[in-house]
């Protein structure tokens, strides 16, 4: 469908026509997924998909695509832990001269760009970029797709094992801004990656990631995502994911920020013996809406699926949960879980929550379900009964639900941040009560 | 320490305590019984200050104060106690966590020092022993996935480090096998001291037994129906509660 964006000529085409030209066959990519773009354009609440998160203001913004990598200095701080494991991408752009990567031993971690015309990795890029994230039918990766012109490649050499957890951050700072990554995790190798996409700016810009993530046979990735965009962003990002044979794949996303967000994960296991866990965390305030839609997809038989997804939702804060469950004919012997559970803290807060299992086969271990509660006057009764003032059981009470997802995080200074983050939500509560 | 005057209260609309006298000194254990439906636990919850029980009429008065006009969590830091016959579950905020925030509550509120995690852990390391108590329950979720038995333990625990004046003990020999009825008794009666003073809500004798009361009560329709020392508890036991009822039809409730 043809919206109103993309009737006359709009910044993205007038953008798409400045970029610089690449390899051929990148070239017809882009091209193609323009093409797609301009038929899509913005999803509409029309779109089942999009019904419950309104993306039209979006369209109206206009946002002026980046198309060329800033040089600006600046300080990007890293976790402790990734010190020397760091890549920075401002606005879609890879800076090598604000990464760090003297810890990365074996591991690739370059500019995705470059890698097309680097002859040691152009086959592997070739063969896997737009593979799992395909823009066919949705006009927001085929934007991300068409303007592709940086991001990160990161690949683990087959038997290599990353010791310290690679953290990529991007930045964002204004206009419309195309964060890519493609991740190939070779036969038995193991890491760790975590994505924080931030912002130093309170402003309105658009950010619209996409990250596309292959992990080969008996290959293990760890991998967390943290956005934390200003309040007045839109953010728009995917995850898709394929895993290999007795591979596993656990990520868990942290959603914070942003005034609009959207994420798609989606994680295809088309070999026997993978596993994989989706979990995932949205703390939304006044004025900010969140939306998951996960599509956990079983095709073989022997594969295991974990998903715990919580909300916590305040003030006039709006979530949507759409995960789906496929268990494909022949997926015998698949072990799936779904859980999404909310946490209402106001009576303006509104979730629309909708977790799907479809089976196609009959000898599965299946159950999924939903929940959207408010604080229980019990459990706050207990406290009190302890001598914690009402207010101060309520934020333990929240906190606690956080802790569920938060508290399986392996990285400590992502733990620490988050449940920092989390009580800093929470009025008049001192962080340091809840330490161990 | 605690005077209960006429107390009436009740829950929906529903008078449950229709006038409770009782006088509660230091260095005394009192054991209230009763048969299902008496009001013992009402008498327990409304202690506490739980919200759904509404106050009728009469007066608590703890320590010279007005008991009834305290919300629950001063009650709680004033050193009222109630250790509940259904401990709730918190997940995700661990018994060390849960515990120090509610100790270092109380000591702000008497004006006291904080402690720090690790002053905090020596403490609970030796009250755990109270309980017989291992450092694995302190890092796991309050009460999640316990056992009836942890569960109640685990409420003696609580009471070990915050060390009330007034312990209330609601049914909490419910549910709980010989081995940990022992335990939790041994517990209790590791913290009675010629200071403070403890209220047994039970239903059985059985708990009477391990802690041994200074004064029985016990309530029938709302009312203290009978009253004695501990050898009321084993005639209890032996007659059953419709000895009580009898009483009640022969001779009316004695004079509150």
């Amino acid at each position: 469908m043809v919206t109103e964006l993309v009737k006359s000529e709009n910044s993205y085409q007038a953008a798409f026509r400045s970029l610089r030209a690449t390899v051929a066959w990148l070239d017809l990519v882009r091209n193609s997924a323009m093409d797609r773009f301009e038929h899509l354009g913005f999803p509409s609440v029309r779109e089942e998909d999009w019904k419950y998160t309104n993306f039209s203001t979006l369209a109206k913004e206009e946002f002026v695509p980046v198309t060329s990598g800033s040089t600006e200095a600046r300080e990007i701080e890293s976790y402790p832990e990734t010190a020397e494991t760091h890549l920075v991408v401002v606005d879609g752009f890879l800076r090598e001269d604000l990464s760090t990567t003297t810890g990365l031993g074996d591991v690739v971690a370059i500019d995705l760009f470059s890698a097309v015309e680097d002859a040691r990795y152009n086959k592997i890029v070739r063969k896997y970029l737009a593979r799992n994230a395909g823009y066919h039918n949705n006009g927001l990766t085929a934007l991300n797709t068409a303007f592709l012109q940086s991001g990160v490649f990161l690949w683990i050499p087959k038997n290599v094992k990353l010791e310290r957890p690679l953290q990529i951050t991007f930045f964002a700072e204004g206009g419309a801004n195309f964060p890519r990554l493609l991740v190939v995790a070779e036969e038995n190798s193991s890491a760790t990656l975590i994505e924080s996409f931030v912002s130093s700016n309170g402003g309105k810009y658009f950010t619209n990631a996409t990250a596309e993530i292959v992990v080969k046979d008996g290959a293990q990735l760890e991998h967390y995502r943290v956005q934390r965009e200003s309040n007045g962003a839109y953010h728009v990002s995917s995850t898709s994911a394929e895993l290999g044979r007795s591979s596993r794949y656990d990520t868990t996303s942290i959603n914070l920020g942003a005034q609009l967000s959207r994420h798609d994960v989606s994680v295809v296991m088309d070999h026997e013996g993978a596993e994989t866990a989706v979990d995932g965390l949205y703390m939304v305030g006044s004025d900010q809406h969140t939306d998951t839609h996960s599509v956990i997809d079983h095709k073989q038989p022997h594969c295991t699926s974990r998903q715990l997804y919580k909300g916590i939702l305040d003030g006039n804060g709006r979530a949507v949960f759409n995960g789906k469950v496929f268990v494909r004919e022949g997926a015998q012997k698949t072990d799936a879980q779904q859980t999404n559970k909310n946490l209402l803290l106001s009576d303006k807060a509104r979730v629309d929550t909708k977790p799907q299992l479809e089976i196609y086969a009959d000898d599965v271990k299946c159950a999924h379900g939903a929940a959207v509660g408010q604080i229980d006057p019990e459990e706050l009764f207990y406290l009190e009964a302890r001598g914690i003032d009402p207010e101060l059981g309520r934020n333990l009470l929240t906190y606690g639900f956080a802790e569920e997802v938060i508290g399986k995080i392996k990285i400590d200074s992502i733990r620490s941040q988050l449940d920092e983050f989390v009580l800093r939500q929470l009025v008049s509560t001192d962080y340091a009560d809840f330490t161990d | 320490m605690l005077e209960i005057k006429n107390l009436r209260a009740g829950i929906e609309g529903r008078e449950i305590l229709k006038g409770i006298n009782l006088t509660v000194n230091k260095g005394e254990i009192h054991a209230i019984m009763g048969p299902n439906g008496s009001g013992k636990s009402t008498l327990a919850k409304v202690l506490a200050g739980h919200p759904q029980y509404e106050v009728l009429g009469g007066e608590v008065i703890y320590e010279g104060r007005n008991l009834l006009e305290m919300p629950p969590d001063e009650r709680a830091r004033e050193g009222v106690f109630m250790a509940f016959q259904y401990p709730i579950e918190v997940p995700g905020v661990s018994n060390a966590q849960f515990l120090r925030l509610a100790y270092n509550e109380k000591r702000k509120h008497l004006g006291e020092e904080e402690l720090d995690p690790l002053e905090f852990k020596d403490l609970l390391k030796e009250r755990a022993k109270v309980v017989e108590m291992d450092a694995s329950f302190m890092t796991r979720s309050v009460n999640e996935n316990f056992s009836g038995g942890e569960k109640k333990r685990n409420e003696i625990l609580q009471m070990a480090v915050l060390e009330p004046k007034l312990a209330v003990l609601d049914e909490t020999d419910s549910g709980l096998d010989i081995d940990a009825l022992r335990i939790v008794a041994n517990g209790v009666n590791q913290l009675f001291t010629p200071a403070n003073a403890i209220i047994v809500v039970t239903h059985y004798q059985r708990l009477l037994n391990y802690i041994v009361p200074h004064f029985v009560h016990v309530l029938a329709d709302g009312r203290i129906a009978r009253e004695g020392g501990k050898e009321l508890a084993l005639e209890l036991e032996a007659k059953g509660y419709d000895w009580i009822k009898t009483v009640d039809k022969g001779a009316g409730a004695p004079a509150n």
